[in-house]
């Protein structure tokens, strides 16, 4: 596809090298080593937003109270949910980028890597204020990951202040990582990458980033408003001064919707990568792809009271919401579509990266169904706040976005490490996670049709066994990640040595520079024809 | 070097656009309020205050049921005189909800008003009524609360009857803060 007639994967440059020591980390402004520091934090608030689930689950193992205090159980729904949403994916996408973008397009490194390295280094202050409210009187956020006012006001414990704070330096992390990329994609391509030439993972990550713009600052806002009503007696959201509770809910899904294909659209672009790799074929409708990635972020503006269809909207509105909701499923099935096509005929391998992007495209497509059944509004009704919907976005999370991500890790791992994974282990992790994610979340469908409610640590009696294979699942898929970290490990530290083009059917600049990718890369820019 | 420039005023125009997008989310508060308004939409009323006297509509009877609730915390008893109106359209009634202050202190309540079905909103208006301002209430108090409404005669005739709630919050603290000014922030109250 592209060539380079400059030969880059051997400059020396040796006098440029990492520093050493922990200054090398903390004062870092190489897209690779910030790319790092973003995908290992992004791992250890995965792990951390995992224990906390799995402590949700031991709770519903079984009807009755018996592990946690229902106080300590609302915790624990709404940490797992801010964690895993601002802590293990947004991250996780942004240590990808970081890595794979400069690569891709043929630049030496982000266009502002000073602000690349706040970017990073301001997150940790964020999830260490987050995660010690639950040792503060009161104890941590309980109101869910989606805070309703005035639940989060007036009701609230007193560490909402430090929510409210930890909340604005995420956002203020998003937006400058948000900025850096399209400048790097925008300013920093070699000659002759034209937008029509971007890998889809770029594009993918393009498009995100102006979402991330869009939509982050109305979550400031709406942190903000809560913190006046909190400490400045405003009424924004308390009707007793004539503010509304409802406005709470469209501000925030105004962020809310957009910010799930923020967490979607960089998954797309990996799998559009990996596919094509093992199905040694090109991928199918490039340009189709690209118009439904941008079509889908436009729609994503006008479908959040999807999450609302319970509040008393007039009737047109939820018609208008219902359809436009719909809507959203058409460039989706497109990309499934091309996806599907791709392999069509391709001469199919299944390594590790391969078998979860399949698996995503499968899993990712039953969560894209559950969610059109939600977007009819009369049968959401019934299935809001229940357990379907608790399905739903398991469904498209776990074996989408985190599934995604982690193809992409293994993926690109040889080109990190220059080491060639364990195979056997990646493999076994896979089959692991794909039967544990779905032993996890498929009953959750039916016991939210049968009317369990979301966030609850108790629950009637009909629902017991569903819940306990739901509990059993877990289990399986949280333990079966030790194997993903043990792996990442290890290969990291030895294994077979990779060769520049570690798949035989890889493509893109990123696969002809050596591996591992030296320290810098594309001094010189290639040149792409 | 020219990437530096172009990056330079890139920045400078993305910082400019997350700007704006967090002005935007403040500008969603009024703009739902106006939103609200012209569609009629959220039971919130508009028409308030003084009205020309119009011949009523006797050949039309709307149900008018009028519901009293206390906001959590709220130690007031509070209840409409007659729970349940028939009013012709283009009637003026004239009717008040009570209110007992049990507590051994002075209280100030503000009561939020909410129309059912949503569309009827529009069509009630109110020439005065006890949710205009604060109420304050001296400990072991009683009060007759007055409302005054006409409903209009353009009311859509499937409409037969409307639900009039009032929510009871007590801003005794919000008032002390406020020493006293009548109107709580974050706007009007009706
Ligand atoms: C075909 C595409 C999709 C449709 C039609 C759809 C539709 C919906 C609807 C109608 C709801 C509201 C359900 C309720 O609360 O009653 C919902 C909830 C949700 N969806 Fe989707 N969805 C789609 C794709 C996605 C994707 C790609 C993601 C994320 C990657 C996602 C994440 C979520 C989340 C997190 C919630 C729950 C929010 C909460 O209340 O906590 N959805 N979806
Ligand atoms: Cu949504």
């Amino acid at each position: 596809m592209s060539t380079l007639d400059t030969a880059t994967d051997d400059i020396g440059h040796d006098h440029h090298g990492p520093a050493s020591g922990i200054g090398r980390w903390l004062f870092t402004t190489n897209h690779k080593d910030i790319g790092s520091l973003y995908l290992w934090f992004s791992l250890l608030m995965f792990l951390t937003g995992g224990v906390m689930a799995l402590m949700i689950r031991a709770e519903l193992f079984q009807p009755g109270l018996q592990l946690v205090e229902p106080g300590f159980f609302n915790q624990m729904t709404t940490m797992h949910g801010l964690i895993m949403v601002f802590g293990a994916v947004m991250p996780a996408f942004v240590g990808l980028a970081n890595w794979m973008i400069p690569m891709m397009i043929g630049a030496p490194d982000m266009a502002l890597p000073r602000m690349n390295n706040w970017s990073f280094w301001i997150l940790p202050f964020a999830f260490a204020i987050l995660i010690s409210t639950l040792l503060m009187e009161g104890g941590a956020p309980n109101f869910g990951w989606t805070f309703y006012a005035p639940l989060s006001t007036t009701y609230a414990p007193p560490s909402v202040t430090y929510f409210i704070f930890a909340i604005h330096i995420m956002g203020m992390s998003s937006i400058m990582g948000a900025i850096n990329i399209i400048a790097t994609i925008l300013n920093m391509r070699a000659p002759g990458m034209t937008m029509m030439k971007l890998p889809m993972f770029v594009w993918s990550w393009l498009i995100t980033a102006f979402l991330l713009i869009a939509v982050m600052p109305v979550l400031a806002g709406v942190v903000t408003m809560m913190l006046m009503d909190i400490h400045f007696g405003t009424s924004f959201f308390n009707a007793a001064g004539g503010g509304d509770p409802v406005l709470f809910q469209h501000v925030f899904w105004f962020f809310g919707h957009p910010e799930v294909y923020i967490m979607i659209l960089p998954a797309f672009g990996i799998i559009s990568h990996i596919i094509p790799t093992f199905s040694r074929k090109r991928l199918f409708g490039y340009a189709s792809m690209v118009y439904a990635m941008a079509s889908i972020a436009i729609l994503s503006f006008l479908v959040w009271a999807h999450h609302m269809f319970t509040v008393g909207l007039p009737l047109v509105g939820e018609l208008f919401f219902m359809f436009a909701t719909m809507l959203i499923a058409v460039p989706t099935g497109v990309k499934v579509f091309n996806w599907v096509t791709t392999m069509f005929r391709g001469s199919l391998t299944f390594e590790t990266p391969m078998l979860f992007a399949i698996a995503f495209v499968v899993l990712f497509t039953i969560g894209g169904f559950s969610g059109l059944m939600l977007a009819i509004a009369p049968v959401d009704f019934q299935y809001h706040d229940t357990y379907f919907v608790v399905a739903h976005f398991h469904y498209v999370l776990v074996p989408g976005a985190i599934f995604a991500i982690m193809a992409g890790v293994y993926y690109w791992l040889p080109k990190w490490t220059g080491h060639q994974l364990n195979e056997r282990m990646g493999r076994l992790h896979f089959w692991l996670s794909f039967i544990g994610v779905n032993i996890t979340f498929f009953p959750m469908h039916f016991i939210g049709l049968a009317g369990m409610p979301r966030r609850i640590p108790d629950y009637a009696l009909q629902f017991a066994d569903f819940n306990m294979v739901a509990s059993i699942g877990a289990f399986i898929f949280g333990f079966s990640q030790l194997l993903f970290v043990w792996n990442v490990i290890q290969t990291v530290r030895h294994g077979e040595k990779a060769q520049a083009r570690a798949w035989e059917g890889a493509e893109g600049l990123e696969w002809e520079v050596a591996s591992p990718a030296p320290y810098h890369t594309f001094a010189t820019p290639p040149r792409v024809d | 070097m020219d990437t530096a420039r172009a990056n330079r005023r890139l920045v400078i125009r993305l910082l400019g656009g997350s700007v704006l997008m967090f002005g935007f989310g403040f500008a969603l508060v009024p703009l739902y309020d106006v939103f609200c308004e012209v569609t009629g939409l959220n039971g919130k009323i508009t028409r308030t205050g003084a009205i020309e006297t119009v011949e009523a509509d006797t050949s039309r009877q709307v149900r008018v049921r009028l519901i009293g609730i206390n906001n959590e915390g709220m130690p007031w008893e509070f209840s409409p005189q007659q729970s349940l109106l028939t009013v012709n359209p283009g009637e003026m009634k004239q009717t008040a909800f009570q209110a007992y202050n049990p507590t051994g202190r002075s209280m100030v309540a503000q009561a939020i008003p909410s129309v059912s079905p949503g569309v009827a909103a529009q069509y009630l208006h109110k020439v005065n009524c006890f949710c205009f301002n604060a109420q304050p209430l001296q400990a072991g108090a009683r009060a007759d609360m007055p409302l005054l409404f006409v409903i209009d005669k353009e009311l859509p005739p499937e409409i037969h009857s409307i639900t009039l709630s009032y929510t009871l919050f007590d801003i005794t603290e919000a008032q002390a803060a406020d020493n006293g000014s009548a109107e709580p922030d974050g706007g009007s109250p009706i």
